[in-house]
């Protein structure tokens, strides 16, 4: 479809075909500009969760995978998860329970950030601009379901990813919330110049996200 | 590193067993170079079957075996089939642990000075009831059927069977298979037989058949309940390995292999009631029968099993008041007057054998959480494929009879001059610790949401810090839940620690059933309590530390 369009920059998914089993289960060629949305739908088992886990890097030794993903010009495609760069944002929050939010962050925050003092004020302000002043302390298992969509978002971001990966990940919201969270995270995407691709369900928010849309299986 | 867990696992599982079978055939064909038995004869044999009482030996371990095993899985089912989400249920489902925590001795301990011609039971009723001013000559323990040793070996095997049953439900779609057969119109018991047990049991056979594998060839409730003319045959096996003039080592390696056979053809005849109760269940579901009035099945076996239960708790406060008891003579139902002198006597003794216990008993657990764990993640790292298959081969060292290679495993471990050496008697522990610690972690371990892996990879992080920093502190419950029990499991071994500890690792539970042909009732209580109470401190430490732990964390305090 887009095979003529190769951005140095952005998330670019060339030739990629995953098989199970020799079925050929997904076949995509997509690029994605930074701060743009490819949004995938389909119903379920058309393989939009395994072609992100290939993207992300956690397909499962059962597939076979061919094509590559090249992140800003970077192949990707051979390394492991934690080198790829690409943020996961999934449809519950899934705060680390043992941590305290503060200790969530302080685990996605990058490691060039060193000394614990610079550590700690960069998770003050993180917070203080998500409007979560003084949450670092608290346990997530006490946050609202929107404090804790915040507080994963944050910790996303504090890695400063290249670029992320959204799976279903406003479904588990009520309907008010659903509408402010998916404004703040694309703002963000958009602010930050991330390329998105984004799996769901809810064509609001392939509508919200503005960008083009496929329709898998 | 971790590529090298499964193997030692396996290892750990499995070499024991192989070593310890090959070492008693060897002397049961009369060949064990190390004591100047060099030439292969059938000479052990036939000495084994010249033995007075053989055959009712073999019999009885056959017989108590099969027996126990069935009613025990018979009241376990019954009482699932007729009980489950009731408030009744739910009480027996939380004293499971606590009741399985208690070691066999221990268990047989209590129920010994229940009922026994001296025991609790018939002092109540002495001498206003029945006249009688000095315990009665009644051959109520060590009778010749062995009842009392069936009773004890019931009372203990109920609450393991209910415990493996109750994490099979889940699987076997209970709920959904209840209403389907409720709204047919069948009673709650055969409606369960037809909808839920074919299922069921398929998960928990491997269970069945351990248990049915221990009460053949069991040795410690026997020594302390069971009949003596003669022994079942295990027991008797280890005598005749401690008695030069018996024919020490050449008889018992004959005698092992015996039990091999004994345990066999049980596990045979099991199999046998297996089909055989299938195909029963298939002629009554043809003929559609109802079975609607089931309520005496369902009072049945909730008063077996709540007998059960009281049975082991009653005993095991009799050993705490036996062991502060004054003077205590029959026929009086409490003692006159309360004291610490016998604690003030075998304390100081004991101190060496609770040191060396908790040795073992720590290390053992910790070794064996290490090794399950180390297992696991690298089974998690691979993808899930290789799990199924290594879940039956933990089976393996409990289901064959634990004297039979554990005799041969000591003749090895003697014969590298290592028997009583730290590190024998740490894998002769492992070997029988290791299945329920990995059965107890693989649950919780498979179901924790691998999300919560990727999601860290994502923000940057290597599979190391995933194991360290993420997935085991969100499992510490269950990690620490299956360290408690490996402790429990080691605290209540007496075989491997007699045998491959050689004597030089006298432990509480030796201890106790040192004392089984004592008669000092003071003592006996005071250290099987403690036996018994060893293996709950155990499981209290780990839900202390749980809950500082997590204080501040409230989704992982709660249970579940």
């Amino acid at each position: 479809m887009t095979a003529d369009r190769r951005p140095e920059h952005g998330l670019v998914l060339q030739d990629v075909r995953i098989r199970l089993d020799g079925e050929l289960l997904v076949a995509i060629d997509a690029a994605v500009a930074p701060g743009e949305t490819l949004t995938l739908m389909g119903p379920s088992g058309v393989g939009k969760s395994t072609l992100l886990a290939f993207v992300a890097g956690f397909l499962g030794s059962d597939f076979e995978a061919t094509g590559r993903v090249a992140l800003n010009g970077r192949d990707v495609t051979a390394l492991p998860a934690e080198r790829r760069g690409i943020g996961l944002l999934f449809q519950d929050a899934l705060l680390l329970p043992h941590l305290s939010v503060g200790g969530n962050l302080l685990i996605g925050l990058r490691p060039d950030v060193r000394g614990r003092e610079a550590r700690h004020r960069a998770i003050e302000a993180a917070l203080a601009e998500f409007g979560l002043h003084g949450f670092a302390a608290r346990d997530p298992a006490t946050l609202s379901g929107g404090q804790a969509a915040r507080v994963a978002l944050m910790r996303t971001l504090l890695a400063r990813p290249e670029a992320l990966i959204l799976d279903e990940p406003f479904s588990r919201l009520d309907a008010g919330l659903r509408g402010q969270i998916r404004e703040l995270v694309f703002a963000e995407s958009r602010k930050h110049g991330l390329p998105v691709l984004l799996v769901t369900h809810d064509p609001a928010d392939a509508e919200a996200a503005g960008g083009r849309v496929i329709e898998l299986g | 590193m971790l590529r090298l867990f499964p193997a030692a696992a396996l290892f750990v599982l499995l070499a024991p067993v192989a070593a310890g079978l090959a070492g008693i055939l060897l002397p049961a064909f009369g060949y064990l170079p190390t004591l100047g038995h060099d030439d292969v004869s059938l000479e052990p044999f036939r000495q084994l079957f010249a033995m007075p009482g053989l055959a009712r030996s073999a019999l009885l371990s056959f017989g108590t075996g099969l027996a126990t095993t069935a009613i025990a899985f018979a009241v376990v089912i019954l009482f699932v089939a007729g009980w489950r989400g009731t408030r009744l249920f739910r009480t027996l489902e939380g004293l499971v642990s606590p009741l399985l925590s208690v070691p066999h001795a221990a268990a047989a301990f209590g129920l010994l000075f229940l009922i026994a011609p001296a025991g609790f039971l018939v002092r109540l009723v002495s001498p206003e009831l029945t006249g009688w001013e000095r315990p009665p000559d009644l051959l109520i323990v060590q009778d010749r059927l062995g009842l009392a040793m069936s009773f004890g070996l019931i009372i203990k095997e109920i609450p393991f069977l209910l415990l493996m049953t109750l994490a099979a439900l889940p699987q076997a779609r209970v709920a959904e298979m209840e209403r389907m057969t409720a709204a047919l119109g069948y009673g709650r018991v055969v409606g369960f037989m037809h909808g839920v047990l074919p299922a069921l049991y398929r998960q928990v056979r491997l269970a069945v058949l351990a248990v049915l594998a221990y009460a053949t060839s069991v040795v410690d409730v026997a020594i302390i309940l069971g009949p003596t003319t003669p022994a079942p045959l295990a027991v008797r096996v280890l005598d005749w390995r401690n008695d030069p003039d018996l024919g020490g080592h050449l008889l018992a390696g004959a005698g092992a292999v015996l039990q091999i056979g004994v345990t066999g053809a049980a596990i045979l005849a099991w199999l046998a009631g297996e089909r055989a109760c299938g195909a029963l269940a298939r002629v009554i579901a043809k003929t559609g029968w109802r079975a609607t009035a089931d309520s005496w099945l369902r009072g049945l076996s909730a008063g077996l099993i709540i007998l059960s239960a009281a049975t082991i708790l009653a005993g095991i406060a009799l050993l705490g008041l036996w062991s502060i008891a004054g003077p205590w003579r029959f026929p009086d139902a409490l003692p006159a007057a309360v004291s610490l002198a016998t604690w003030m006597r075998v304390g100081p003794g004991l101190l060496g054998p609770l040191r060396d216990t908790l040795l073992l008993a720590v290390s053992t657990s910790f070794a064996a959480v290490a090794l399950a764990l180390g297992a696991l993640e690298r089974e998690a790292r691979l993808g899930r494929a290789a799990a199924g298959r290594g879940l039956r081969l933990l089976y393996i060292p409990l289901l064959v009879p634990q004297v039979a290679f554990l005799f041969g495993l000591q003749i090895l471990f003697s014969w590298l001059g290592l028997d009583g050496a730290f590190p024998a008697m740490l894998l002769s522990h492992l070997v029988f610790v290791f299945p329920y610690v990995f059965l107890s972690l693989s649950d919780p371990w498979w179901s924790w949401d691998p999300h919560y892996g990727q999601l860290t990879r994502a923000l940057g992080h290597g599979p190391s810090f995933v194991f360290w920093r993420v997935r085991l502190p969100m499992l510490a419950r269950p990690v620490l839940t299956a360290a408690a029990l490996g402790f429990a499991v080691s605290i209540g071994l007496y075989l491997p620690t007699l045998l491959i500890g050689g004597g030089r690792w006298p432990t509480i539970t030796t201890e106790t059933l040192a004392l089984a042909s004592g008669g000092d009732r003071k003592i006996a209580g005071a250290t099987a309590l403690l036996q018994a109470l060893l293996p709950f401190l155990g499981f209290a430490a780990a839900a202390v530390i749980t809950s500082v732990l997590f204080r501040n964390r409230r989704a992982l305090r709660s249970s579940g």
